[in-house]
């Protein structure tokens, strides 16, 4: 069934990168599938930390040993290749524990200071919790309103309304690419939208740094969030990019060691960026796996994941809708250009849960549920979905076996 | 297939498909609790009608969810609907203990389990709720097969407060 052009990746010269793809389920090979949620590592990237810890470990920014310079070097290596990656500058890069810590640090740090009565921020129906939460808890404390852009019928921005919901705005916080429907948003509309009416616009990233290339500069944004454990990298760390003027006016976020120039009975003075945001010990090994992922992707060439995400999303999209006809649902752009590659499935009247649990027994992992995205679930008028999300590892044979599996939990549960 | 069979029996799927007490009670007289899956986005409605006696006249159950929540709800609606509160709160002692080794072993929802006495419930029959035991070979899914249980309750403190027992 694979008479698709030839993708660009050589699949499985990558899976070959991938222990834990190695392993079957039940006798049969695993099908991971559930990429979006948080992808799997390469052997470079579990390399790059067991010898950092084996050969080059120790605190960062402390110590003048020989093993902490080592240390402090590959820290700060991965910081500018993390810059490079994203066309920023290497200082403006600040690590945090993940990317909802990333949107929280410009909440508290940036909204703190910034917003008040009679502000608003504008959000999408699109967002994740990540880029909700934050914002609603800092509106019940300053008193700001929070304005919603809404969805065409194929999920994709309404943008009628937008000049008259920016009016007045002080920041537009959107995502790149949603994580249930797959949609990419106009960036760079959004962003010169934003600036036009004299507001600042936080991308979050998550879902579009690991899958496509990214340049800060050309999507004009001011602040920029995305996870290191969705793009190869391990859990535990994430980034937060914002442009240098910015983060140097922002007053810290978490207080403690490595964040400050001085400390005194009185008080304290604040370091300058990135450090000023980087409280305590940071993700240090975690820092260094990113590090080892981005030069991985590097590699391989955004421009061919990206090719082979719509390829893939293509053949899915096709080969779906001929299995399963109107026994499934997916929401969202039809067109695999206008996304990425995840799926959000609805089966007949089958309970996502339910069939996420057929999947299993297929070795199909899916994710079930809301995807931390309940607005978008509410708007859609589903409870939850069954999500497939692809990455650089995946190829027609997963798509194959997820038909497959969608078809015996369709037809075990239509007895 | 034999896992998913263990999980889906018949007579899961019969009161998935054929939910017995769906619907609402008009509130007051009814108690209205909601409950929900945090992790998935299920939702159960419950409403409960409780005459002076302490007796549960009516029950009905709202809301969507996957076949587990879904057919453990109708079949605790059944299994509750008639009896008394006290009686109601044996039950769910007695199912959330068929869920509860798993839960602690897991490291799941120990504290609330602990707080259960199921020794109160070794001789109460589960009836139709036994089919759900195999659900505890699925730790993703207990959750599922208590949100109605954990409602219950909810609704059953709202009635007549734990104290007032």
């Amino acid at each position: 069934m694979t008479e698709i052009e030839p993708t660009h990746l050589d699949v499985a010269r990558i899976r070959a990168d991938f222990p834990i793809l190695q392993q079957t389920q039940d006798g049969r090979r695993l099908v991971f599938l559930d990429s979006g949620a948080s992808s799997q590592r390469p052997i470079q990237v579990i390399d790059a930390m067991s010898e950092l810890y084996r050969t080059s470990y120790a605190n960062v920014h402390r110590g003048v040993y020989q093993l902490a310079e080592r240390s402090t070097n590959a820290y700060e290596r991965a910081r500018a290749a993390t810059a490079r990656f994203i066309g920023g500058q290497t200082d403006e890069v600040v690590f945090t524990k993940n990317a909802t810590e990333a949107i929280n640090l410009v909440a508290r740090s940036w909204g703190g200071a910034n917003l008040g009565p009679g502000d608003a921020v504008v959000l999408t129906l699109l967002e994740h919790h990540a880029n909700i939460v934050p914002w609603q808890m800092l509106a019940a404390e300053k008193g700001f309103e929070i304005r919603w852009i809404g969805l065409t019928p194929d999920g994709q921005l309404d943008l009628t309304d937008l000049d008259r919901l920016l009016d007045g705005a002080k920041l537009l916080a959107f995502t790149a690419m949603s994580n249930v429907l797959g949609t990419l948003t106009p960036v760079r509309t959004l962003t010169d939208a934003a600036h036009a009416a004299g507001a600042l616009a936080l991308v979050d990233a998550c879902q579009s740094v690991p899958h496509q290339p990214t340049d800060v500069v050309a999507m004009g944004a001011d602040f920029m969030a995305f996870s290191g454990h969705k793009m190869l990298g391990p859990s535990g760390i994430g980034v937060l990019w914002a442009r240098a003027e910015l983060l140097d006016a922002m007053p810290p976020f978490l207080g403690g060691g490595g964040m400050i120039l001085n400390v005194t009975t009185e008080g304290f003075t604040a370091d300058a960026p990135p450090a000023r945001f980087e409280a305590g010990t940071p993700p240090i090994a975690e820092a260094v796996g990113l590090g080892a992922a981005i030069e991985y992707l590097e590699n391989l060439g955004m421009d061919a994941v990206r090719r082979h995400e719509v390829e893939l999303t293509a053949y899915a999209l096709r080969t779906l809708h001929e299995r399963l006809g109107d026994d499934l649902c997916i929401p969202g752009p039809s067109e695999p250009a206008s996304r990425g590659g995840v799926l959000s499935l609805t089966l007949a009247d089958v309970h996502a849960h339910d069939v996420s649990q057929v999947l299993d027994e297929h070795a199909v992992c899916v994710r079930p549920g809301h995807h931390c995205a309940k607005p978008l679930m509410k708007h859609l008028g589903v409870s939850a979905t069954a999500r497939a999300s692809m990455y650089i590892y995946n190829d027609t044979d997963d798509i194959d076996a997820l038909a497959d599996a969608l078809v015996a939990a369709r037809d075990f549960f239509a007895l | 297939m034999s896992g998913l069979e263990d999980l889906y029996r018949e007579i899961i799927l019969d009161h998935y498909r054929s939910p017995r007490n769906k619907g609402e009670l008009p509130t007051p007289p009814a108690h209205r609790v909601e409950g929900f899956n945090p992790l998935c986005g299920d939702e159960i409605v419950l409403y409960l009608d409780v005459d002076d006696a302490g007796i549960i006249t009516d029950i009905k159950i709202g809301g969507q969810g996957c076949s587990i929540s879904q057919s453990s709800a109708s079949m605790m609606s059944a299994a509750v609907k008639g009896k008394t509160i006290a009686d109601a709160r044996r039950l769910v002692s007695a199912f959330k203990a068929t869920m509860s080794i798993h839960e602690t072993e897991i490291g799941g929802d120990g504290t609330e389990a602990e707080a259960d006495d199921p020794s109160a419930a070794t001789d109460l029959a589960l009836g139709d709720l036994d089919a759900l035991k195999g659900v505890v070979k699925f730790p993703a899914r207990i959750k599922c097969a208590t949100l109605s249980f954990n409602t219950l309750t909810q609704a059953l403190d709202e009635a007549a407060p734990p104290s007032a027992n």
